[in-house]
């Protein structure tokens, strides 16, 4: 068997396999492990409520599964975080956490501050955008890392190849990773094609892994979690579990644009530093769009800088507090 | 007053403050089955979401029946009766439609919630309520989540149980997301149908009064309302939706009126049929068309009395939750009890602000009080309050 079937066909998941939440939970007792639940929001009213709801209800109330569940929001202007906190979310606005950084504002500062704030051994993230919430979102993801010490990073996918050889049918990676990412795993990184959807949301990942890995705060997190872990830890380290349907609401394509570009700084960035490509000049930053205004096209530029965190070792009062508490 | 059901017209309103401890689990359940389109004949992902959670609600016996519904036992200390609680899976509202539930402090918004997965939410939430509450039933309670209740489908999924089934039942319960407070205990008299009006493919457009289907249709409602109802019996004719036509400015072949009548008595619902018939096909003929009425779905007016110990007993514990009973006749599941001469009730669970089919909004904080009184009127069936003497 050839080491990429070897990995799909150890490390690759169907939520179903979880469904034994009482097994899940004495499970993680028995490790002694905690875990948290992270939703970064910027302004979503419409769902967060019910993202809330489900969650507690299904996974602290019944089954006692996660410890914590936090909302870590972007400055919503509207009623995210009341809406989040009267159904029971510890919530958080990111600005407010490590106060004195200069603040940066994108999902992957949101991602990157939770590791701080929260207590959790684990952490899994889950978007707030998704229409058909369930459980199975969290334990899904979760579970791989209860029941394998050795992953330490587990990826959701939302469409099930019929088979992990030949003879699937084509596969619900998202456009962009469809057209960009895995096209660019494939010259770059073979092995990491094997990730079915490497841009999604919804991840868990132990901590010891998160505190170890600098946060791009934009759109290449997701990228550039892939990479450093892959280089560090290895492919063994990744797990995915199929989480069925995901309904979420679709982006228009200008706005997959504006991704593309994000993404391809963070690739191209760590590409270099990992000496996998070479000689690149300094890039250009802007992307320059069209739209069409009457019979007129119209050039729209956007600027993009992809700034990044740092490792949260790093930091020095996490370490203080991480020294504390474990005192 | 029976001094059992003293006791527990006593302890309901505490079930309404206890229930409110289980509102996540609740909200849980109508937000993740809410989401699952179930459109009438359609109802396949909502059967097997119910049958899930009640196997996880270790239920016993939990399966479907050869009717297509999602079925499950919570088995009573002695089993000596059956008490049947049923929510209609189906909704009537098209699968393609946005199913997103919304859910903010004091309400949850969507389609279908009231109609009836609010209903189907708390059905799969009472064993729960019954364990939290220390409730043990003497009964067996069967939940039973059914299929093909509305429009064509015409309650057979709760008609094809009540038939087959080997279990005697003694009593229904019928759950529907609104209105709280609002009591059905008897059925009226229904036939619904469709009026299809067709021009043949040869039709003769010279012919004098020629004007196509959507006119023809006008006639024919025109004709319907000329028809005197009585005032007693309570009688009416509901015109519900019609069709017709199509892009451009071809004149309109087909048109199709579908047309409720309701009445108290079978014998007026009957004869509204057999007149409504003759116009259609009166209008049909004159213009050298053709015309079908055809019925898909009928219910026989009867149910309890008033003063039966059922719905007097369900009274009694909407006034000590401080809720004015408002009785309304009902066309539902109701009828398919009725129809085999079982004692039953429809109750609502909450109020709603908004019934606009797109955006139903309902609100959250008297489910609690719909539960209480789900729990409180089971107990009282279940020791004997509800039997008529």
């Amino acid at each position: 068997m050839s080491k990429t079937n070897g990995w799909l066909n150890s490390n690759t998941f169907h939520h179903a396999e979880f469904r034994d939440l009482q097994r899940l939970v004495d499970e993680k007792e028995r490790l002694g492990l905690t875990i948290s639940l992270c939703i970064p929001t910027l302004n979503e009213e419409a769902t967060i409520g019910k993202e809330v709801v489900v969650f507690r209800s299904e996974l602290q109330q019944r089954y006692p599964l996660l410890d914590e569940i936090a909302v870590i929001d972007s400055g919503s202007s509207d009623r995210t975080l009341e809406i989040a906190a009267a159904f029971g979310a510890d919530t958080y606005l990111a600005s407010e956490i490590l106060p004195h950084l200069e603040p940066k504002r994108g999902k992957g500062e949101n991602l990157w501050k939770a590791i701080y704030q929260l207590r959790g051994d684990i952490i899994v993230y889950i978007d707030a955008d998704i229409k058909n919430i369930h459980p199975r979102f969290v334990y899904g993801l979760v579970a791989p890392l209860v029941y394998r010490p050795e992953v330490k990073y587990v990826k959701a996918f939302y469409d099930r190849p019929l088979a992990a050889g030949g003879g699937v049918r084509p596969t619900g990676g998202g456009r962009v990773t469809e057209i960009l990412i895995r096209p660019l795993f494939s010259l770059f990184f073979p092995e990491l094609s094997l990730i079915i959807q490497p841009l999604s949301g919804e991840y868990a990942v132990r901590r010891e892994v998160l505190e170890a890995i600098p946060f791009p705060i934009g759109y290449g997190v997701e990228t550039s979690h892939l990479l450093d872990v892959y280089t560090r830890w290895g492919l063994e380290a990744f797990a995915q579990t199929d989480l069925d349907q995901r309904v979420h609401f679709n982006q228009p394509t200008l706005s997959l644009g504006r991704m593309s570009f994000a993404i391809m700084q963070t690739f191209l960035s760590r590409a270099e530093s990992l000496g996998v490509v070479g000689g690149l000049p300094e890039l250009n930053r802007v992307l320059r769009q069209f739209q069409a205004r009457e019979d007129e096209y119209e050039a729209v530029e956007f600027a993009f800088t992809e700034d990044e965190r740092p490792p949260m070792i790093e930091v020095a009062e996490y370490r203080t507090k991480r020294s504390t508490s474990n005192g | 007053m029976d001094e059992r059901f003293a006791r527990i017209l006593a302890r309901v309103p505490a079930y309404a403050s206890e229930m409110r401890r289980l509102e996540d689990i609740l909200l849980t359940n109508l937000v993740m089955v809410a989401e699952i389109p179930s459109p009438t004949f359609g109802e396949r992902r909502r059967v097997e979401w119910v049958l899930d959670r009640l196997s996880q609600y270790r239920l016993e016996r939990c399966s479907t029946d050869e009717g297509g519904n999602a079925l499950g036992i919570l088995p009573g200390r002695t089993g000596e009766r059956n008490i049947l609680l049923v929510a209609h899976l189906d909704t009537p509202v098209d699968d393609n439609l946005d199913h997103t539930v919304m859910l903010q402090p004091g309400s949850v918004s969507g389609v279908g919630l009231a109609d009836n997965s609010l209903g189907v939410a708390a059905l799969v939430t009472l064993p729960l309520a019954l364990n939290a509450l220390g409730v043990e039933l003497e009964s067996n309670l069967i939940l039973m989540g059914s299929t093909r209740a509305l429009g064509r489908g015409d309650l057979a999924g709760t008609r094809f149980f009540l038939n087959n089934t080997d279990l005697q039942i003694d009593s229904g319960l019928c759950l529907e997301g609104v209105r709280l407070g609002r009591l059905s205990y008897a059925s009226i008299g229904m036939l619904r149908g469709i009026i299809s009006y067709r021009l043949p493919d040869e039709y003769d457009w010279t012919r004098f009064g020629a004007g196509g289907a959507i006119v023809s249709m006008n006639d024919i409602i025109t004709r319907i309302l000329e028809i005197p109802l009585p005032r007693r019996p309570r009688t009416a004719i509901v015109f519900s939706s019609i069709e017709g036509g199509g892009p451009g400015s071809k004149v309109p072949t087909h048109a199709e009126l579908q047309i409720e009548v309701r009445s108290d008595s079978g014998d007026i619902v009957e004869d509204l049929h057999r007149r409504i018939s003759n116009i259609a096909h009166e209008v049909a003929s004159l213009a050298g068309a053709e015309a079908e009425f055809e019925v898909i779905a009928r219910r026989r007016p009867g149910g309890l009395e008033f003063s039966h110990p059922l719905p007097e007993r369900a009274r009694d514990i909407l006034t000590a939750l401080e809720l004015p009973p408002r009785i309304s006749p009902s066309t539902a599941e109701l009828s398919a009890f009725v129809d085999r001469g079982i004692p039953a009730i429809r109750l609502g669970l909450t109020s709603s602000e908004d019934l606009d089919e797109a955006h139903e909004r309902l609100d959250i904080e008297p489910i609690a009080v719909g539960m209480a009184q789900v729990v409180g009127l089971l107990e009282a069936i279940d020791q004997g309050c509800c039997d008529h003497e």
